[in-house]
């Protein structure tokens, strides 16, 4: 018999339904992948399962646990049932621990409150079970508030405290989907390693966790269960017509194209440039340290680097946002000046931004037509409201909107629809040079394909130089035709797109391609590479920025930092790393302590 | 919140023309009709008060003086508030401490003890009613602009709009104001009921408006007098009162769900 059974699940609010009609089944100590785009049903199924959904949800069918009904169920079956026998693990840990209580006590809790252990009893399965998730000085992470911890250490906790009940089911919904890519690497190792015999249901976007992962597949489009069957040979012989849309969608870094190298006439050109920050405290923070690069004409220039590493700090830095602490900026042969305040118009009109998240970056008070045609009114004094208007529909039709949009408000757009006005917004005024900063970070398979499509073919017409920005290096291996690294404020290795992803040279960038997930069940699962969090840039370690995480280092790197050097067609930061490419990794008991 | 907007203007437009098609005067004494009882049926519906005048428009009267001085009152804090706080706010840094301060040695000040000063130091008139009540309401009203402000600023529109050029006016009233509306509005429907309560307060003391003039608030206290005998002299004008309160905070939080809607978090 099947641990869970889910027969006829409908969910709807007020008459329309997110959830018609789904049927699935998982047997004991199973592993079943969850994917779907957002909106597809699937978190909501999660929700049902548990007993959690709004009170206005109108719920029909039936969820079977191991033969007791949930839906209906009274609360307090269902109190019990979860925490103890089905556990959930959200994507947003920091929403789902108490701020205000100790990370020992919210766990300590749960064991009271399912009457499993008490007092110094319950402390002592914590520890251990802080210690088997990997936290390193359990005592210390006893004591710890949720907000002294990182991202991937407060999943860590949230993993302990799902897993502290010893669950017959686990729902992992989005679990890594906040987290870097190397710490997301190591969350999925340790919810393998640790689950047993605990059934897994785990929820995600990406094709790449789900793949080597997870035995079957169960594929949402649009509140329907569209396919599901065992992961090889879902993956290999897609029968619904979506899957197939999914797996083309899946960025891979392992194939792909390489773009023609864009003209060697440099457009932008950044000198030594830092970014630091001051604190309350007033501690420095050094964002960006000493960061040269040169931006060709028509190129797309990707800057990859995890959470942290500066990547953002080193744009808003050369668009004049934040202030830079010392470097140069050349624009055409000319020197830009530093705050956005001093550009002059022509200046300014020459590099735009794109922002992460496109609902922030549309003022909610105004039209689409009228925010695509600010730009205009500023820099095209000469024309008539009218003549704003119709290129503002223009400009529109351009990045594949319908001109009907243009009396909609930002928050009657889709993600995808609002990213595209606000390229809109930046090509209006034909800039030399768009910076992209996680542009579609926020944006599903489909969407984000059509905004990539968009920025490609504005290049192609005008001849665009692009620096994106991002953390997903699938979309980076697709788009850019160079790709620079950064890590911790410093630029790590720059290189030919082709070269980098054939041959990294630096072992964080080596580490970073192997930390991503790949979409394909027959491809080896390599286990996490990197061990640790980014460390922090208040106090970064001396020597090597990287010594601390590096599986090659010595003591030279411990004791002098690298400059970037050419190594066989890659500049790299790294002082070992003519030698690496052939070096065996140290095994990583030999690593250096991987928690700070 | 519609039935408190229709309450609220049904109260408006009587209060308006009902004097004014009245056959009473508000101010005519007339000693051999003291203190009579409601009756719709006879010439004094809400009944007359202990110099025979007729409270109905004496009531309309007070609900005119009451909603003016709050409405006026309110106008006072939202424009000296709203610019006060979105500059300080949007501006920030030194500017942003030193105004913000300033605010704060404003609010230390004992707020009853200011008005008395107002009251001895000036002679008794309306005007002074307005600035004290406007005195007070627009520290509120700055605090909050400047705190939204100071999440306003961050956001990436204001980034986008700076990239594009536009300048720091501009900024303030193109991007950052329209985007106060939800909070002001809000808040505003909120000041209104604080203002009618003082301005009440006041009356009740002998500080707020003078006779044969009269407000909510001065009804309410003479009412208390002859709470013993002619209890309608005190229950009609404190209900239209509490009527009158009830009806600005429904409208306020009616307004705050609207935006809280739009706003989408």
């Amino acid at each position: 018999m099947s641990l869970l059974e889910v027969s006829g699940l409908r969910i709807s609010y007020g008459g329309s339904s997110v959830v018609d009609g789904v049927d699935f089944a998982v047997a004991n100590g199973e592993s079943v992948g969850v994917v779907g785009e957002s909106g597809s049903g699937k978190s909501q199924t999660a929700l049902a399962l548990l007993g959690l959904l709004p009170a206005d949800a109108v719920v029909e069918g039936s969820v079977e646990f191991d033969g007791q009904q949930i839906i209906g169920a009274p609360e307090e079956k269902l109190n019990k049932l979860r925490g103890t026998r089905i556990a959930m693990i959200f994507q947003d840990p920091m929403q789902a621990l108490n701020p205000y209580l100790r990370v020992g006590r919210q766990l300590s809790e749960v064991l009271r409150q399912h009457q499993l252990a008490e007092g110094q009893q319950a402390r002592k399965t914590v520890l251990e079970m802080l210690t088997r998730v990997g936290l390193s000085d359990a005592e210390r992470q006893y004591r710890a508030y949720p907000h002294e911890l990182s991202g991937g250490m407060r999943q860590r906790v949230m993993i302990a405290s799902a897993l502290i009940t010893g669950p017959d089911l686990l729902i992992a919904d989005e679990p890594t989907t906040a987290l870097d890519v190397t710490v997301q690497a190591q969350i999925l190792d340790l919810l393998e390693e640790l689950r047993d015999d605990t059934a897994l249901l785990l929820i995600t976007h990406d094709l790449g966790i789900v793949a080597g992962r997870c035995e079957r597949l169960l594929v949402f489009e649009g509140g329907q269960l569209v396919e599901s069957g065992a992961t090889t040979s879902l993956f290999a012989a897609p029968r619904h017509e979506h899957t197939r849309k999914l797996l083309e969608a899946a960025p891979r870094v392992d194939v792909g194209k390489t773009l023609a190298p864009a003209a060697d006439k440099s457009i932008l050109s950044v000198e030594d440039v830092a970014v630091q920050y001051r604190s309350n405290r007033g501690e420095k923070l050094d964002a960006v340290t000493s960061v040269s690069l040169s931006l060709r004409e028509g190129e797309t220039l990707a800057i990859v680097g995890e959470s942290g590493s500066g990547k953002s700090s080193l744009v808003r830095g050369l668009l004049g946002l934040v202030p830079m602490s010392s470097g140069k900026l050349v624009f055409a042969g000319e020197a830009l000046s530093g705050p956005v305040q001093k550009r002059t118009l022509q200046e300014l009109k020459s590099l735009q931004l794109v922002f992460q998240d496109p609902v922030s970056a549309l003022n909610p008070q105004m039209t689409v037509g009228k925010i695509v045609a600010e730009p205009l009114e500023v820099h095209a004094k000469g024309i008539s409201a009218s003549e704003r208007e119709s290129r503002a529909l223009k400009m529109l039709s351009k990045v594949g909107l319908d001109k009907a949009l243009s009396d909609r408000y930002s928050h009657q757009l889709s993600g995808g629809q609002a990213q595209r006005v606000a390229i809109a917004r930046a090509l209006i005024l034909e800039p030399k040079v768009l910076v992209c900063d996680e542009a579609v970070a926020a944006l599903d398979g489909s969407a984000r394909e059509r905004v990539l499509d968009v920025i490609k073919s504005a290049q192609a017409e005008t001849g665009l130089s692009v620096i994106f920005i991002s953390h997903d290096l699938g979309v980076v291996r697709s788009v850019s035709h160079r790709v620079a690294v950064m890590y911790l404020g410093r630029l790590v290795e720059i290189a030919e797109n082709g070269v980098l992803f054939a041959t990294p040279r630096h072992p964080y960038t080596r580490a970073l391609l192997a930390s991503i997930p790949v979409a394909d069940p027959r491809a080896k699962i390599v286990r996490a590479p990197l061990q640790g969090e980014v460390p922090s840039a208040l106090e970064p370690p001396a020597g090597c920025v990287f010594h601390t995480r590096c599986p090659f280092v010595d003591d030279a790197c411990k004791a002098s930092a690298p400059e970037l050097r050419d190594v066989a067609g890659s500049r790299v930061a790294c002082l070992r790393a003519g030698q690496i490419q052939n070096a065996t990794e140290k095994p990583p008991s030999e690593l250096p302590s991987a928690h700070r | 919140m519609k039935k408190s907007v229709a309450i609220l203007i049904l109260i408006l437009v009587i209060a308006i023309v009902g004097p004014w098609i009245s056959p009473h005067d508000y101010a005519a004494v007339d000693f051999s009709r003291i203190l009579q009882s409601p009756s719709l049926g006879g010439m004094h519906w809400f009944g007359t008060d202990a110099l025979g005048r007729d409270l109905f428009v004496r009531t309309l009267l007070g609900i005119r003086v009451t909603l003016l001085v709050a409405v006026v009152a309110s106008l006072v804090s939202l424009v000296i508030g709203v610019t006060y706080g979105a500059v300080a706010g949007y501006v920030g840094g030194r500017v942003d401490a030193i105004m913000m301060r300033f605010v704060d040695t404003l609010y230390a000040l004992p707020f009853i003890f200011f008005v008395i000063l107002l009251m001895v130091a000036f002679e008794r008139n309306f005007f002074l009613i307005f600035v004290a009540i406007g005195a007070i309401n627009w520290l509120d009203m700055a605090r909050i602009v400047r705190g939204q402000t100071l999440s306003l600023r961050e956001r990436e529109f204001v980034d986008a709009a700076k990239l594009i050029g536009v300048r720091t006016p501009q900024i303030i009233s193109r991007h950052i104001a329209p985007n106060l509306i939800g909070i002001v509005v809000v808040y505003v429907t909120l000041t209104i009921p604080q203002a009618i309560l003082v301005e009440s307060f006041l009356s009740f003391l002998g500080l707020g408006v003078q006779e044969p003039q009269t407000s909510l608030g001065a009804l309410v206290d003479e009412g208390v007098n002859h709470m013993e005998g002619a209890s309608w002299l005190l229950l009609i004008p404190a209900s239209l009162l509490a009527l009158i309160l009830m009806c600005f905070n429904f409208l306020g939080d009616g307004l705050r769900d609207h935006f809280d809607a739009r706003n989408g978090s």
